[in-house]
């Protein structure tokens, strides 16, 4: 604590250095995401490769047949079929398709209404509230399906004498649609906002109604944007997987009859890595293989989603 | 509104009626579909809650123990029990003596010790209240349901009829669902120590995202300079953001796991999984809350001779960061109800004790659901509707924390 001229001759590299140490821990830090994607995809591929090394690649794609349990076998590790993943991305899209049954018309009507209806001060209540939709965690809406839906589903299908499995595709399709009402929901809601109001003037000075104008005017002005936010949410199906393990079905079976049970390729990842197996098991890098489809399928899906999306902003603005 | 049209425009405009009337129907169907959906998360949530309730109470029955068996026992409180409930229900049969035992829960024995302890020395008999077994439990919340006391045995039903017509049958407060770790055995199960495991993981999990979040985004937000590469981080971390949670297990099996060579099944693995997962989301928030911050702020301090470390650290940083924290916590939130990508790295075994460390053995709240919901005994659905509703009240209780900051600290420019 000399004099204070020294003192600030002293701090004055000094501090340059640290604001140069900051800048680079910042950076850094910037570059962690970088490394994350790196990761899951060196992770994911590394993994893949080996298992394709055992099981053909073709085989693994286009094969109908799935059943690694026999493959623990050490006979039989590299036959042919065991590890066929076209049953699970058949279910894995039925489920998805259901979903989004239930999800596009809920949630795009409810857009149409928060944003061309509702009182801005009712607005404030009821779109954070359809949000806690999305909140909810998955695992609760699986218990729900397990056992209050798939169960009444069954109920009425015995009524009208329908055989429903009970671990059926429209059970875990209705309540994974339930979850993406407010994704589909707030991207319409975004992308009905951007249609510019002279679209709408124009027609209601042409003497239509509101309804009429949302109908014929609005909605096809939108209709991109809001294909493209069905995309993301069919991403977001894809990747969902605590529903689907807690009310799909275990059982690969290549079918599109929503009343049967399918199981998708989260439910085949969750099986194949919860049991007590060695880690090089083919098994197990069958897991890789599937997550890296899974990576693959929610990353096309999410970049042509928001390349239609941000379009479809820009085109309006 | 279709009342006061003037018979003039109806007449030049023929369908105006059924035109305002679609125009109502269009306009209910959008209500409607609000309705709905809210109201699929009411029988959602309610349904849960009806379920889940009776987690929170156990029922006790009112035992009769003479001093006399008391003085001449030599042993185990166990073996104890088992001789009063032995005397309490009378069983002829070697098969209606196993019945008899079974009647009492697991931990009665201490429940007997306890209530032996309080009442000193007695003469005659007296009447203590001890833990039911688990199928008592769930004959006596359902009022005696027939339908629910299939896994009993005729005897032991009619057991269960004597006390409740003696009223010798009550609930009482579960305090062991709040701190007992997970049990094979209905009533000792509780949920203290998923919530521990989840308490553990999210404090490695806000550790690293907050940190890292942060800093990222001032990164990006205030020294990036703007080209391909920062293009491209940008892309990447939307990206990120969006990638499903369990390829992020699949990322922490293959690289925490088999290449660092971390404990399996730990909350510090779990921690680190979920980070990477809610890294993005903090990023993105931060971000926006850093956009939010008017440039005049950053422009006044490097005008009186700030360094550009110094604008952002000294000003913009404190205006911007209860946005960020707003956007942690929800991040968080997230993170606790997640459930994937802990079943990747082993989160998902059976563990009785509540974990110690950040290295020990854990499971989280969400997890000790899913385990719970594949048990197939009725009292085992009762406990995961219960789990289910304490991780309900925790993510409302982070939501309108985030809210009600967002509402007090939101500063308008």
């Amino acid at each position: 604590m000399a004099d204070v001229k020294s003192q600030v001759s002293l701090t004055r590299p000094n501090s340059k250095l640290r604001e140069q140490a900051i800048k680079v821990s910042l950076m850094a830090s910037s570059m962690i995401a970088v490394l994350v994607t790196i990761g899951i995809v060196f992770s994911l591929a590394v993994e893949a490769l080996r298992f394709f090394s055992e099981v053909n690649v073709f085989d693994f794609l286009f094969g109908s047949e799935w059943s690694p349990q026999t493959a623990m076998r050490a006979d039989q590790v590299a036959s042919k079929g065991a590890f066929g993943a076209l049953p699970l991305l058949a279910g894995t899209f039925l489920i998805s398709i259901i979903a989004l049954m239930v999800a596009a018309p809920f949630g795009i009507y409810s857009a149409v209404y928060l944003a061309e209806y509702a009182s801005s001060k009712r607005r404030a209540v009821l779109k954070p509230a359809l949000e806690i939709l999305a909140g909810v965690p998955t695992v609760v809406y699986g218990f729900f399906a397990a056992i209050v839906i798939a169960p009444a589903i069954r109920g009425w299908g015995q009524a009208i004498g329908l055989d429903i499995a009970s671990e059926s595709a429209l059970a875990a399709g209705l309540v994974m649609g339930v979850m993406i009402i407010p994704l589909v929901s707030s991207i319409s809601d975004d992308v009905i906002t951007a249609v510019p109001s002279a679209l709408r003037e124009g027609s209601v000075g042409l003497g239509a109604t509101k309804s009429e104008t949302i109908r014929r005017v609005v909605l096809p002005a939108a209709l991109p944007g809001i294909a493209g936010g069905l995309m993301l949410a069919a991403s977001r199906a894809v990747g969902e997987t605590m529903i689907v393990v807690m009310a799909a079905g275990l059982a690969a079976n290549l079918t599109f009859n929503p009343l049967e049970a399918v199981t998708t390729v989260t439910v085949q990842i969750v099986m194949l890595l919860t049991g007590d197996q060695e880690f090089d098991s083919t098994k197990t890098l069958a897991a890789f293989a599937l997550g890296l489809a899974l990576f693959v399928i929610t990353l096309v899906f999410n970049i042509i989603g928001n390349m239609i999306v941000n379009r479809f902003k820009e085109a309006y603005d | 509104m279709t009342d006061n049209i003037h018979p003039l425009t109806r007449a030049a405009l023929p369908g105006l009626t059924q035109r305002y009337a679609s125009e109502k129907r269009f306009r209910l169907i959008g209500l409607s579909a609000v309705v709905l959906s809210l109201s699929f998360l009411v029988f959602l949530i309610g349904g849960i809650a009806f379920r889940g309730m009776g987690a929170f109470v156990q029922t006790e029955m009112q035992i009769e123990v003479s001093a006399e068996t008391v003085e001449n026992h030599t042993g185990s409180s166990f073996a104890l029990m088992r001789k009063i409930s032995l005397e309490n229900f009378e069983a002829s049969a070697r098969s209606e003596r196993r019945l008899s035992v079974s009647m009492v829960g697991e931990g009665a024995d201490e429940d007997l010790e306890n209530a032996l302890a309080d009442l000193g020395s007695f003469s005659g008999t007296a009447r203590v209240w001890v833990r039911a077994s688990d199928d008592i439990d769930v004959a006596w919340k359902a009022d005696l349901d027939p339908e629910m006391m299939t896994t009993l045995r005729p005897k032991q039903v009619e057991w269960l009829q004597a006390l409740a017509n003696e009223d010798r049958l009550r609930t009482s407060f579960n305090t062991g669902f709040f701190t007992n770790g997970d049990s094979r055995e209905a009533e000792r199960a509780g949920i203290g120590g998923a919530f521990v495991g989840s308490l553990l993981t999210l404090s490695v999990c806000l550790l690293l995202s907050f940190a890292v979040g942060i800093l990222a985004a001032i990164y990006l937000e205030e020294f990036a300079v703007k080209n391909k590469f920062t293009a491209f981080l940008e892309v990447n971390i939307n990206n990120l953001a969006t990638v499903p949670s369990i390829i992020f297990g699949l990322l922490g099996l293959a690289v925490f796991l088999n290449v660092f060579g971390l404990p399996r099944s730990s909350s510090l693995v779990g921690g680190m999984v979920l980070a990477l997962m809610t890294l993005p989301t903090i990023i993105i928030a931060s971000r926006v809350s850093l956009q939010a911050v008017p440039p005049s702020i950053r422009e006044a301090a490097l005008g009186l001779g700030a360094t550009r470390v110094q604008a952002v650290f000294h000003h913009v940083l404190p205006l911007a960061l209860p946005g960020m924290l707003t956007g942690t916590i929800l991040g968080m939130a997230r993170a606790l109800g997640e459930t994937a990508p802990l079943l990747m790295i082993g989160m998902v075994a059976f563990i009785a004790d509540v974990p110690g460390g950040f290295t020990d053995p854990a499971t989280a709240l969400p997890v000790q659901v899913y385990l719970w919901s594949d048990i197939p005994e009725r009292a085992f659905a009762e406990k995961t509707s219960g789990a289910i509703l304490v991780l309900l009240v925790f993510l409302l209780l982070m939501n309108l924390t985030a809210i009600i900051m967002r509402k007090k600290l939101e500063k308008k420019w």
